[in-house]
């Protein structure tokens, strides 16, 4: 039978290999998912994992999709990190949005570009006000951030349902619950002409770099760590528990409500109810497999990236749902925490529990036999 | 005929062999104690007599025959009954059930809470059924834990060091109450490190040391030096004392009262003590009794102190953070290494940063090749032993950890550093040597308080002693005057103010 | 008059709902595990529900299929917190995030599968009592069952030997452990009762409640209910209460619509999560409290010494 072995160190190498190998054991149960639905199961990987790669076009919607989900696990890997469990970045990536949205439609059509700035800010201040009141009621209340933040997810999303079917419908929209199309003044500028691409992803690319040194290079993010891995140690060391939670929550509140006005102001073009797209809760996956490393998440980012993407060109080319892609993201995450323990652990294969070693028949009985004397 | 016998047991983990061909022998009614310092192997052993864990190879004999002792449950059922050094007991429910939970299935709650009674009762240790254990003391729980055990009619009782947490006068009850048992044939396996109740209590001993036994012997002809000498292989080191020189008062604490932070606390009641650069004080107490509370006051983890109650250089620190105080050059060392005096998964040299912030600008930037530096001198200065500054917290020997985190303290020059169970759980190599360390300190002027659970120790290195019992401080006296039944008394809260001594001056 | 004892009747339907779930998830927390994935397992268990209905007509056979789709995911669940020692929230959440994939995906071909006619149930001359028949008399049996499900649950926990060595595990596995309790298994046991109870409040939701299969028709009561727990100081019968008290908030915004009171309906939707994290404030605000009831080992990793 198998036995776990508690190992003397952790396996830096497992540390590296353990996302690989979970990714390894989603594609076969992936493979053995598209054999039992009757498609063909290599077609079924290739779109998933190579027509998303093949043109410089699929790199850039790649790297579209990627980018909300780099900006909010950076965030939460922060969070997690801290041992604050933010599972809302769904409802503060949707009131960032809303936020966004709400000033880009004060641009008439003499306003100037910076109007993209103010968007952007507003969508992190809207981001953070949704975090921020998860962080006060923890630290005034106590109130556990995990079903706060996520009950604030279902009512950002009625608050949305509220904009876009009431006050903020467009009037000239056919009764369709959605705003007005923003002006093109306030569009996230694009990167290369031809391309959806915009630069979201410059975004995303420095806050990799900047969420790097701020864990690994300043006492703050030291502070941070400290008091995920080891509370009473932060309590000794004189780090600021309130201090973490607040940088924490306004952090990954932020950085989701970034996201959720890059995605208005940038391909979305205006705010409907199909802005929730389930990235919040995507991004916790990219965060974990990305090993809560910054470096890590740009990786997982577009790993993750390419199930949306594969499970949509899946529905097109192939037929099968899109919610395939939910499936797999899911089951990666359960696959990567289980190969986890690969790291703290090795597999030994051991024989039904032998009999400790009986001794030779000499020589028993008599006392003495061994002793070691003083 | 021998009632337990171990022959050639051994047992191997990924990194050490804890038990190496180890014999044990024990006749019915004798008390044989298992002598060893930490890590040699006492603890693997008595797992695998109750049944916790199973041996790799040799035999286990009871009255005689091989068994194999698979789970508590056959070992409950052999009669290897045993009370734990960190109690299993559960804390919500009253000492009535957690005794039934020890007990096998068979009797009623009812029929059990009146044998309590009974069998407490008959060998002298009082214990109330229906109150819930988390508002019992620890001496209190002791007494649970050794009436769950009497109740299964053990042939074979094992206590895993009885005795750290018992007032000297508490330890003496314990004595009679174990030899009325020996004396009805219940052998007893006494598990400690404590040479002088070994030699006071027990028929027999064996000595362990790095996992193999180096001896069995009678320890009422032995002295201390010879079973040391059996234990550690060398005679116990003697520290250099000098006579203190006594500066002006450091931290000075009056009237500090502090209502406990939760319900499973001890609250403090007016507390006041003084200690001045070059002395080392040492408060004395048996755990539970409000140690930790001070201690979390006095380093800043808790600052709810009344103003004015702790005052650093005549200044009111009361309600200072940690990071201020060690400003203010107060640095402290907590009593737990893992979790608390180091994050476990972190290195060496990022432990450093939890107290030493010299190399951290006033930006928040980590100069990390400085903090590389640093710790590296730690582990050089403090000879401890460790993979490298990349090594992790956890992956050092308690020793080793103890003299790092110490070591890290001392090197940040603090004018007064507070130690809290220096060498608990540290082999006696490296606690000689952090006594030494310390004793070093305070012969440069440092100012020093250390809270031990260990009356040896304290008497072994400090200038002047309080004891804390129940939240309150005892006035103070000399090491010199102190003897260890007046202090025994004392951590039972029995002092009086007129014996207040004024501390020899140097 | 009317409108009240339905609105009563509507908050007994909706409070067995969380009822079952918080009762299931209040037993693994009792044992010191707490399982995120009580959503999941919810929306998995409604789609298997609703899935054997279709198939086989009965009620009972779909509360049972939900019951054992709560059951294995829980189990699946269990191996990883409790032998694999992984982080409990993480896999409980990724649980969750699973069971909402995996259900929309598995339900896709129910969505247009109607079930027969449903059933009114009503008990024989209790049911005429004006208004306290309507309002508690003409309830889906499992109504009842809940109830009888509350006090066998605080029976067990409070009078039973089986109870204590529970409730004694989820305060010190070590514990427990050092006494020859076989603690993994009696808390992998918990971990599957407690998604069975969630399994069949999912059964309920799709195949009593709202008779139909919509993709995360659960809405979020998997997490309420574990609100509940908490809410509920971890005991059967404020469990219960609990229940009925959120099942009656939910059930106050159709019944305000229906009064033609003029706030927009995405606020009222809106009322159980607020509702929640109220009484999620209120509840935690003393900590001293919540520490004392709460089972002592909830969350904490448990290593049995080799």
């Amino acid at each position: 039978m198998l036995k776990l072995e508690a190992r003397s160190e952790s396996s830096k190498v497992m540390s590296v290999m353990s996302p690989v190998l979970a990714m390894a054991i989603t594609v076969v149960i992936g493979t053995a998912l598209f054999m039992l639905l009757g498609k063909d199961p290599v077609r079924g990987l290739y779109v998933f994992f190579v027509e998303p790669l093949k043109s410089v076009y699929a790199l850039t919607e790649l790297a579209m999709k990627a980018t909300p989900l780099i900006l909010i696990a950076l965030g939460l890997a922060v969070c997690f990190r801290s041992n604050v469990w933010n599972i809302g970045a769904e409802g503060q990536f949707v009131v960032g949005a809303i936020a966004a949205a709400g000033v880009a439609m004060t641009a008439d059509k003499d306003t100037g570009r910076w109007i993209v700035g103010a968007v952007l800010v507003a969508g992190v201040l809207g981001g953070m006000l949704w975090s921020g009141i998860v962080a006060f009621l923890r630290d005034r209340f106590n109130a556990n951030e995990i079903l706060v933040s996520l009950m604030l997810v279902y009512v950002a999303d009625q608050l949305l349902g509220y904009m876009v079917y009431g006050p903020w419908k467009d009037p000239a929209g056919f009764n369709f619950p959605q705003t007005i199309t923003f002006l093109k003044s306030t569009n996230v500028p694009k990167l290369f002409p031809g391309f959806r691409v915009n630069i979201g992803l410059i975004i995303a690319l420095c806050a990799v770099g900047a969420f790097w040194v701020l864990l690994f290079r300043t006492y703050a993010g030291f502070q941070l760590q400290v008091g995920g891995l080891a509370p009473a140690a932060a309590r000794y060391a004189g780090f600021s528990s309130r201090k973490a939670l607040w940088t924490a929550l306004l952090l990954s509140g932020g950085m989701a409500g970034l996201a959720g006005a890059l995605e208005v102001a940038g391909p979305l073009g205006q705010l409907t109810p199909y802005v929730p797209a389930g990235y919040g809760f995507a991004a916790i996956i990219v965060a974990y497999v990305g090993r809560l490393h910054p470096v890590g998440i740009i990786f997982s980012g577009v790993l993750m990236s390419m199930f949306y993407i594969g499970g949509e060109l899946a529905q097109s080319r192939l037929g099968l749902p899109k919610s395939l892609t939910g499936v797999f993201q899911g089951l990666l995450l359960f696959t990567l925490l289980a190969c986890d323990t690969l790291i703290h652990y090795r597999i030994r294969w051991q024989a039904a529990r032998p009999a400790p070693k009986p001794l030779a028949a000499v020589a028993i009985g008599t006392s003495t036999a061994t002793g070691k004397g003083a | 005929m021998l009632r337990l016998e171990l022959v050639n047991i051994s047992k191997q983990y990924p990194a050490v062999k804890a038990n190496d061909a180890v014999n044990l022998r024990v006749k019915p009614g004798e008390i044989h104690a298992v002598l060893g310092e930490n890590g040699a192997g006492k603890s693997t052993m008595m797992k695998m007599i109750y049944g916790a864990v199973r041996p790799d190879e040799g035999e286990i004999r009871w009255n005689g025959k091989a068994v194999d002792i698979r789970n508590p449950q056959e070992a409950r059922a052999l009669g290897v009954s045993m009370v734990f050094q960190h109690f299993s007991l559960f804390d919500t429910l009253t000492a009535a059930e957690n005794v039934w939970l020890g007990l096998d299935k068979s009797l009623t709650l009812a029929v059990v809470t009146q044998r309590i009674t009974q069998v407490a009762k008959e060998y002298g240790l009082g214990v109330e059924p229906l109150r819930p254990v988390h508002t019992l003391s620890v001496g209190e729980r002791q007494r649970v834990e050794i009436v769950r055990a009497l109740m299964t009619n053990p042939k074979c009782l094992i206590l895993d060091e009885p005795t750290s947490v018992l007032t000297p006068q508490a330890v003496e009850t314990l004595f009679v109450t174990l030899r009325k048992l020996a004396s009805e044939g219940t052998s007893i396996l006494y598990i400690s490190h404590k040479l002088d109740e070994i030699r006071a209590l027990c028929h027999n001993c064996t000595v362990l040391r790095g996992g193999k036994v180096t001896g069995e012997v009678d320890p009422t002809k032995e002295t201390n030096a010879s079973l040391s000498r059996l234990m550690i292989g060398a005679e116990p080191p003697q520290l250099q004392h000098i006579q203190a020189k006594l500066g002006g008062v450091v931290l000075e604490a009056r009237g500090l009262t502090l209502p406990k932070a939760d319900h499973f606390g001890m609250s403090l009641d007016d507390i006041r003590f003084e200690v001045r650069a070059g002395e080392i004080l040492g408060i004395a107490g048996v755990s539970g009794n409000g140690q930790q509370e001070l201690m979390a006051a006095l380093s800043g983890e808790d600052t709810r102190a009344p103003a004015g109650s702790i005052q650093l250089f005549g200044k009111d620190i009361a309600d200072h953070s940690p990071r201020r105080r060690r400003k203010e050059g107060l640095h402290f060392v907590p009593e737990e290494r893992l979790g608390r005096g180091a994050v476990p998964t972190l290195s060496l040299a990022q432990n450093t940063l939890l107290t030493r912030t010299e190399h951290v600008s006033a930006a928040g930037w980590i100069d990390i090749g400085s903090v590389q530096l640093m710790a590296a001198n730690l582990i050089r200065r403090f000879n401890v032993r460790a993979g490298g500054t990349g090594a992790a917290a956890k992956s050092l020997s308690g020793g080793n950890l103890q003299k790092f985190i110490v070591g890290r303290e001392i090197a940040a020059n603090p004018k007064l550093l507070i130690v809290s169970q220096p060498t608990w759980g540290v082999d006696v190599g490296a606690a000689a040597q952090i006594r030494g360390e310390l004793l070093g300190l305070r012969d440069q002027g440092c100012a020093l308080l250390v809270v031990s659970e260990e009356l040896d120790e304290l008497f072994e290195i400090c200038d002047r002693l309080v004891v804390i019992a129940q939240g309150r401080v005892s006035p103070s006296i000399a090491t010199s005057k102190a003897t260890v039944p007046q202090i025994g008394e004392w951590m039972s809260g029995l002092w009086t103010a007129s014996k207040e001594t004024e501390h020899a001056q140097a | 008059m009317d409108s009240l004892a339905l609105l009563l009747a509507a908050t007994l339907n909706s409070g067995t709902v969380l009822a079952f779930a918080a009762l299931g998830l209040l037993i693994n927390e009792r044992a010191g595990i707490v399982n995120l994935g009580a959503e999941g397992m919810m929306l998995v268990a409604a789609v298997a529900g609703y899935a054997t209905a279709v198939h086989t007509g009965s009620d009972w056979m779909a509360f049972a299929g939900g019951a054992a789709a709560g059951a294995l995911l829980a189990a699946a669940f269990g191996v990883l917190v409790i032998w694999l020692n992984t982080n409990q929230y993480a896999t409980g959440l990724a649980l969750s995030l699973f069971g909402t994939g995996f259900s929309a995906f598995v339900g896709i071909r129910y969505t247009q599968e109607k079930l027969t006619e449903r059933p009114s149930f009503q008990i024989p001359v209790l049911t005429d009592i004006p208004f306290i028949g309507p309002a508690f008399f003409r309830q889906h049996p499992m109504v009842y069952i809940a109830i009888a499900l509350t006090a066998a649950l605080a029976w067990f926990l409070y009078r039973s030997r089986a109870g204590l060595v529970l409730r004694a595990i989820g305060e010190s596995p070590e514990s427990a452990h050092a006494l020859g309790y076989p603690v993994r298994r009696i808390r992998l046991i918990a971990v599957m009762v407690g998604g069975a109870l969630c399994g069949v409040s999912g059964a309920y939701i799709s195949v009593v409640y709202t008779p139909l299969w919509v993709e995360g028709m659960v809405a979020g009561k998997g997490w309420i209910a574990l609100a509940l727990t908490t809410f509920a100081t971890w005991r059967p019968a404020r469990v219960l209460l609990g229940a009925y008290l959120f099942g009656g908030v939910t059930m106050l915004q159709f019944h305000l619509q229906g009064e033609g009171v003029q706030i927009p309906s995405q606020f009222l939707t809106m009322m159980p999560y607020l509702a929640t994290i109220v009484v999620l404030v209120l509840i935690s605000r003393n900590a001293t409290f919540i520490r004392v009831n709460m089972p002592a080992s909830i969350g904490k990793l448990f290593f049995p010494g080799t």
